[in-house]
């Protein structure tokens, strides 16, 4: 081994230490996620039962978007050959190998398909000719096909690209970058086709008579913007706690925060494309579904959603001195990951309360429930490995990263 | 005035020193972009965003109240049921407006800010600048620059490491 790669090692193979209080975030945040579960079964038994399922479902929907988000970051790596992200495609690594988690979570969504899914309901069904036209795809077994091919193609596709850059990381072979760089492409296409599929399964078909053809899209734009989010947040704890000095520099945060940005904004193209269709041509069947997020309540909700997803980032992102200082950067993460959060509840929950929005406790629970879960899983993984893929050949181009 | 360095590494050091020397009238020439230069020259942030912004956000207001007038005031006319006013129609164009007046602005500030096309500029007038697109690095300082001064801007030049200097013909 030449000098220059010990030192390599040395700088860049950086792992969480013994005793670092990251080491304790498994344990910690899985004892919690399961209260959070436990506590959501308690709270959601009886009457309770819709609102625990419609809980769950964005909670579990919310949380996948990010490790989705995670997972095309990571592809789209390998099918540009970028450079200059791979100080931190790592951490993007860890938090989609989080997927198959989502698998188990996915269990109460199909135990309480019932209760979230109209057409699963023979009974309405039998009195419908839409949903009876539409049998051949909305039907139980099918439904679980899809869910099995989707899991199915998204651990492969996580645990492909997780092993092959740890491998690197141990024998710094260059051909893995070569191999994964030839499979990225039919990977990012399985990707597009399985998630569009998915957000029609299990978002857009809580309304079964209401169809648009941009919304696998939507949920993805979304997705980014969860992900990128959550990136700039993981990157700054580290830092603050000492890792990845050398590592993520001001320039990787101004990336990440144009990212952020360009996803806010094309999350609004995509947004307002699905809303300016139906709103012009006016068909009964189409406008349903925004007539009832535009009444009541749900309409502040709306308000707000437009705002805080595309206006506030749109002037608040757009200057390269907020994206480049690490506090601002920070704030606006959060904001973000927040005003995410509530795109996916104001994507599901109306079909559950329909008059007006209903905060609940279950709401909470769930989150803390799958959030939990899912931290103490990325906790596990992020303490495994070191905290950069040390011996990918282009590390040293994201290293010298640099704006102008 | 115009001198020539051996090389980035060079003309790097150098411009620092023209900086601190207290020179605003002058330039860094090289055949191919030097990273960091721009900082060793102590050049501020460019205005652009700056005039990109205005033009943009102008543009797709007037983008929208020009249809806004066209549609509800001077030619009201009802289209398919829906109100005179029916701002979300008049959003694609609005956005396009605003991105074309943003995209012009970056094209035309651009070239406003580089004062181009400048059709004559004395540097051109030496034999030897025409190698600045090939292999060569130079730094020209203005004789209207309130430092300037023909001895001794020579060999301020000289000592920070010019290979030669020349005093350009206007």
């Amino acid at each position: 081994m030449s000098m220059d790669a010990t030192h390599r090692i040395e700088l860049y193979g950086v792992t969480i230490s013994a005793g670092d209080a990251w080491r304790r975030v498994p344990l910690v945040s899985g004892i919690v996620g399961m209260l959070g579960v436990v506590a959501s079964v308690a709270l959601g038994r009886g009457e309770a039962a819709d609102q625990l399922y419609f809980s769950w479902l964005v909670a579990f929907l919310f949380f996948l978007s990010i490790a989705l988000g995670a997972m095309f970051f990571v592809l789209v790596h390998f099918v540009c050959r970028a450079g200059w992200g791979v100080a931190v495609r790592r951490l993007s690594e860890n938090v989609m190998a989080t997927v198959p988690l989502f698998a188990a979570l996915f269990v109460p969504v199909a135990a309480g398909m019932h209760h979230l899914f109209h057409w699963t309901d023979a009974e309405a069904v039998a009195h419908d000719a839409l949903l009876q036209s539409k049998a051949p795809y909305l039907n139980t077994s099918f439904f679980f096909v899809r869910a099995a091919v989707y899991f199915t193609c998204w651990t492969v596709i996580a645990l492909v690209y997780y092993r092959g850059s740890c491998r690197q990381d141990d024998s710094g072979d260059e051909s893995i970058t070569r191999r994964l760089t030839a499979r990225s492409g039919p990977a990012i296409v399985l990707y597009a086709v399985t998630v569009s599929f998915a957000a029609i399964d299990w978002i857009m078909s809580l309304d079964p008579h209401w169809y648009s053809t941009i919304f696998g899209v939507y949920y993805f734009s979304g997705a980014l913007v969860g992900t990128f989010s959550f990136t700039v947040l993981i990157a700054v704890a580290l830092r603050r706690a000492g890792y990845l000095r050398h590592a993520v520099t001001v320039e990787h945060f101004h990336d990440l925060g144009k990212l952020l940005f360009a996803f806010s904004l094309f999350w609004a193209y995509i947004a307002f494309s699905q809303f300016f269709l139906i709103w012009y041509a006016n068909l009964p069947e189409e406008t349903v579904w925004y007539m009832r997020r535009l009444e009541g309540s749900w309409k502040a909700l709306t308000i707000v959603l437009a705002l805080g997803h595309f206006a506030v980032p749109f002037f608040f992102l757009m200057s390269r001195t907020i994206k480049r200082h690490r506090g601002l950067l920070v704030i606006g993460a959060i904001w973000m990951l927040l005003i995410h959060l509530l795109d996916i509840y104001w994507l599901v929950m109306p079909v559950l309360h329909a008059h007006g929005v209903r905060p609940a406790l279950l709401d909470l629970t769930t989150l803390v429930g799958i959030g939990g879960l899912f931290f103490a899983l990325f906790g596990w993984l992020l303490t495994r490995r070191a905290l950069v893929p040390m011996r990918d050949p282009r590390l040293m181009e994201s290293l010298s990263l640099e704006n102008f | 005035m115009l001198a020539r360095f051996a090389g980035p590494r060079e003309i790097y050091g150098a411009c620092q020193k023209v900086r601190e020397a207290g020179y605003t009238k002058w330039d860094a020439h090289t055949p191919f972009p030097v990273h960091g230069l721009e900082r060793a020259m102590g050049l501020k942030a460019s205005k652009l965003p700056w005039i990109v912004l205005v033009l943009g956000l102008g543009g797709a207001a007037g983008a929208m109240l020009f249809q806004w007038w066209v549609s509800a005031v001077a030619y009201p006319l009802v289209i398919s049921g829906k109100p005179l006013f029916s701002w979300p129609a008049f959003v694609p164009v609005t956005f396009e407006v605003g991105i074309l007046c943003g995209a012009l602005g970056a094209v035309v500030g651009m070239l406003a800010l580089n004062q181009l096309p400048t059709l004559y500029h004395p540097l051109f007038n030496s034999k030897k600048f025409d190698r600045v697109t090939d292999d060569q690095f130079f730094i020209s300082i203005e004789s209207w620059d309130p430092k300037f001064d023909a001895e001794e801007t020579s060999e301020l030049l000289r000592r920070i490491g010019a290979i030669e200097v020349e005093l350009v013909d206007h």
